[in-house]
């Protein structure tokens, strides 16, 4: 069977969580552009949404329309070309609502797991919980085809692992996507031992009829991704800690913050992204991970608080931020929580803020923020002599930041060493390609 | 050819500011004003400058596509809105696509012509930013042959059809000579437009517009030959003028230092159905500029300042060599040794042009009626050129569609 013939019946679980309405978007896209090709006229397309929640399944169908509506504006020149036979189409509009009709026309939506029986691919996005996960792939094993494939989507749980508790023989491989699935380019690819080669070759074929970016990541808990993200993650969090003797709490969350974000001109701080990812999740991650690194200790007293006192970031339904470690309007932070009081602390309260700055310091000469790099062609030298006199820099975020490039180095050479990635290529890679950084972890600047 | 039986002054202009991206104030989520308020800004502007508002007999108001930009018809009603004083005036509604500013001009003329009135005031606007500029594009494209062309046309109809005409000239004349002097002509129309706090790109920063006029064209999600800095850009804006006899003067107190005489004008209309003759021409422009340059004996020599059509760099070219300024295939260079720069031999455009000032289609000939009376009386500000009394003229050519509905105009200082 084909990748075309594979993609006429594909089911989602877990379709409107985050991960799983990115992905349906890109499938309902997929189908609808091969369904306007001449030779699968007369094929009959399905993708099957499956959520526990049915009204989280409104909000996917909500979320599909505005997206499929962009894509077609955007894709407008090539959307008139898709439809030249249609002599009754003649305006941009026109063609814009054909295409989110047709894209539709795909789409079921449903509660019941026996929705995907006469699946052919089944993308797995539930909840990162590997028992969870199990059950959903048992129960999915008997309903469906004895020739179905499986993708999941986790970010942490072995692949290996799944595929002999559900007793899936080799039709399960790991496809995980970053987020949003359907802006991301990045896919982690990973291939348990016994996979089927003929899996193998469909879901490269995938990658690249979705135009993502393949990396593989070998089959250890948190593969790469989050093998990097977890352990850079608790890195700020000791820190937190330590800074916690000099600084109040809100001050030292918010110094790690600014410290991964403006001195290491990330994307983002540490925390807002733990926040975008949800605390909850990376709990849950870390909870995963933990028992496949006796020697390390993959947990956070911090985190396990948060948790518990259901702060727990993650978005909206409408997309929007919810507080986490920092508190946000829209997705602007506008506050940082403050564990021993309680309480989150405005950023313009007080002078907290700028006692912090000052004494961390400013960035170094040659500082510019991420996104004004991110589109200028002399980023290399110029984060070159950034980092240079960074290094050379005594203030107290200069060392901070030092600190932390070298943890994070450390953290991805660890990856390659123990075999998680196949090469410092491929941790770069990912780092670069899902998480936007400008450089890899594993560079010449420590 | 008939002269102008009698003078004919324009007079008190006016220039909303031109909203639309590249503009701080412009945010594409947020409330923005409407058709009203355009209408009322431009219209008191020009009434600001006369004596009374009573002395105004009647008007024209030019617009292209206001039933699809702002789902609204019956524009002449907006008029009375301006000031109390017009209420049960007449007024009118002009339409010629992106030439509906001329044609309000010229039918403003014709009024004045005909003695049934003294004052004519003018307004042109545009308000079309209420969509997203893929279906601004579907409404621009009534502009063209809707049976006979929409169907076959390109998502981005218009930036395809001189796009077309950019391809023929490339292969006529060499790539590289018109390709440069269309990059050259985007960096002229931004460094005027950044003289112009009204214009769109007032705001523009961009340090190497030349390189940024030559970035390639995407035709995957543009045009073949054109790429986002050849085109005008989406506007929302009004202009006002007022077109008066030697008596309407009088009425309304101006003096003629601050008017302009109309010399002559040509408008000239192809058949909406039919290609260009020659895509490399825009012989419906060179018509009806020929016929200003015979009804008013002025030749492009005597040319001291044109305000002409630049939707597209190309098309500046291509209204340059129509024009008669350049000899056809040297339109290129002549904006390549920057001689129609603000400064240079014959300034062209010296508030930004559609590319710079801005282009809110049904309004641009009425803008560019009022920049050339500020130019003609000395009011330009910081984009005001040095005029040369042996070449006191100054040249207008609005165009409605690919070359099919266009109106000439040709302007002096009214004691000149």
């Amino acid at each position: 069977m084909s990748l075309d013939d594979h993609l006429e019946n594909v089911a989602i679980i877990g379709a409107a969580g985050k991960m799983g309405s990115g992905i349906a978007l890109l499938l309902a896209q997929e189908m609808t552009v091969l369904k306007l090709q001449p030779e699968n006229k007369s094929k009959n397309y399905e993708l099957h949404l499956i959520d526990i929640d049915p009204i989280a399944l409104q909000g996917l169908l909500r979320y599909l329309k505005t997206q499929a509506i962009k894509l077609a504006e955007k894709s407008i020149v090539q959307l008139r070309l898709q439809y030249e036979a249609r002599k009754d189409l003649v305006e941009n509009s026109e063609f814009i609502q054909q295409f989110v009709d047709d894209l539709f026309v795909h789409l079921r939506v449903g509660t019941e797991l026996g929705n995907a029986r006469n699946a052919q691919f089944i993308f797995e996005a539930a909840s990162e919980n590997e028992d969870l996960k199990v059950s959903l792939l048992k129960q999915l094993k008997n309903i469906c085809a004895s020739d179905t494939y499986f993708f999941t989507n986790t970010s942490s749980i072995p692949i290996s692992l799944l595929n002999e508790k559900a007793a899936l023989g080799g039709r399960i491989i790991g496809y995980h996507f970053y987020n949003p699935p359907a802006v991301q380019k990045l896919v982690e690819l990973i291939t348990p031992e016994g996979i089927l080669p003929d899996l193998y070759q469909l879901s490269l074929e995938l990658g690249k009829r979705l135009r993502k970016k393949l990396i593989p990541s070998n089959d250890v808990a948190g593969f790469i991704g989050n093998g990097h993200f977890m352990r850079d993650g608790l890195h700020a969090l000791a820190e937190v800690e330590r800074l916690n003797k000099d600084f109040s709490p809100q001050q030292a969350i918010y110094i790690m913050n600014r410290i991964s974000q403006d001195f290491l001109i990330r994307p983002m701080g540490i925390f807002q992204l733990v926040d975008y990812v949800g605390i909850d999740v990376f709990q849950c991650i870390l909870n995963t991970m933990d028992p496949y690194f006796p020697q390390e200790k993959l947990n956070s007293d911090l985190v396990n608080l948060m948790v518990s006192r259901k702060i727990l970031g993650g978005q909206n339904l409408d997309g929007s931020q919810r507080d986490g470690f920092l508190k946000y309007d829209k997705s602007k932070p506008i506050a940082v929580y403050d564990p021993e009081r309680e309480k989150y602390v405005s950023l313009e309260e007080g002078n907290w803020r700028t006692e912090a700055d000052r004494k961390i310091g400013n960035p170094p000469a040659g500082f510019s923020p991420w996104r004004v790099l991110l589109g200028d062609s002399q980023k290399e030298e110029k984060l070159e002599t950034y980092f240079k006199n960074l290094k050379r820099d005594s203030t107290l975020g200069a060392q901070l930041a030092t600190d932390y490039l070298s943890k994070s180095k450390a953290i991805a050479e660890q990856l390659v060493s123990s075999g998680v990635a196949n090469s410092v290529e491929d941790v770069n890679g990912v780092l670069l390609n899902g998480f936007y950084h400008l450089y890899g972890p594993i560079n010449n600047y420590v | 050819m008939k002269k102008l039986n009698k003078p004919v002054y324009l007079t008190a202009g006016y220039n909303t500011l031109f909203l639309g991206s590249g503009r701080k104030e412009f945010h594409p989520k947020k409330p923005r004003p409407g058709i009203e308020h355009y209408v009322i800004e431009a219209g008191k502007g020009a009434i600001a400058q006369i004596n009374n508002a009573e002395n105004i007999d009647e008007g024209v108001i030019a617009n292209f596509m206001a039933a699809r930009f702002n789902r609204q018809g019956n524009l002449p009603a907006f008029m009375p809105a301006i000031d109390p004083s017009l209420l049960y005036k007449p007024f009118s509604r002009i339409e010629g696509a992106c030439g509906s500013g001329g044609l309000g001009i010229y039918t403003a003329i014709k009024t004045v012509l005909s003695g049934i009135a003294d004052v004519v005031l003018v307004i042109g606007l545009e308000v079309q930013n209420s969509v997203k500029a893929v279906y601004g594009a579907d409404y621009l494209a009534g502009a063209g042959y809707y049976e006979g062309e929409r169907k076959e046309g390109h998502a981005h109809f218009f930036p395809d059809k001189f796009s077309q005409r950019a391809g023929v000239c490339f292969k006529k004349y060499g790539q590289e000579p018109i390709r440069k002097a269309m990059a050259k002509w985007y960096e002229q129309a931004i460094l005027n437009a950044r003289r112009n706090p009204k214009a769109q790109e007032y705001h523009n920063s961009v340090v190497d517009l030349f390189t940024q006029g030559m970035t390639p064209p995407n035709p995957k999600y543009f045009v073949e030959h054109l790429n986002v800095f050849d085109c005008s850009k989406v506007t929302d804006g009004a202009s006002a003028i007022i077109v008066t006899s030697v008596e309407g003067l009088k009425k309304l107190n101006i003096e003629k230092k601050d008017a302009i005489e109309l010399v002559a004008f040509g408008i000239s209309v192809d058949d909406i159905k039919r290609q260009p003759e020659d895509f490399t021409r825009l012989t419906t422009t060179r018509k009806a500029v020929y016929k200003a340059f015979e009804m008013g004996g002025v030749n492009p020599k005597d040319l001291g300042v044109c305000e002409i059509h630049d939707c597209f760099t190309i098309t500046a070219l291509l209204a340059l060599e129509a024009a008669g300024i350049v000899k056809e295939g040297e339109g290129a260079s002549y904006i390549s040794e920057e001689k129609t720069r603000i400064d240079g031999k014959l300034p062209v455009n010296p508030t930004g042009g559609l590319i710079g000032f801005g282009h809110p289609t049904g309004g641009t000939g009425v803008r560019q009626a009022v920049d050339l009376w500020q130019q003609l009386t000395g009011k330009a500000g910081d984009c005001q050129v040095k005029m040369n009394s042996k070449r006191p003229y100054g040249l207008m050519i609005n165009m409605g569609g690919n070359d099919k509905t266009v109106a000439s105009f040709i302007y002096k200082p009214a004691g000149a």
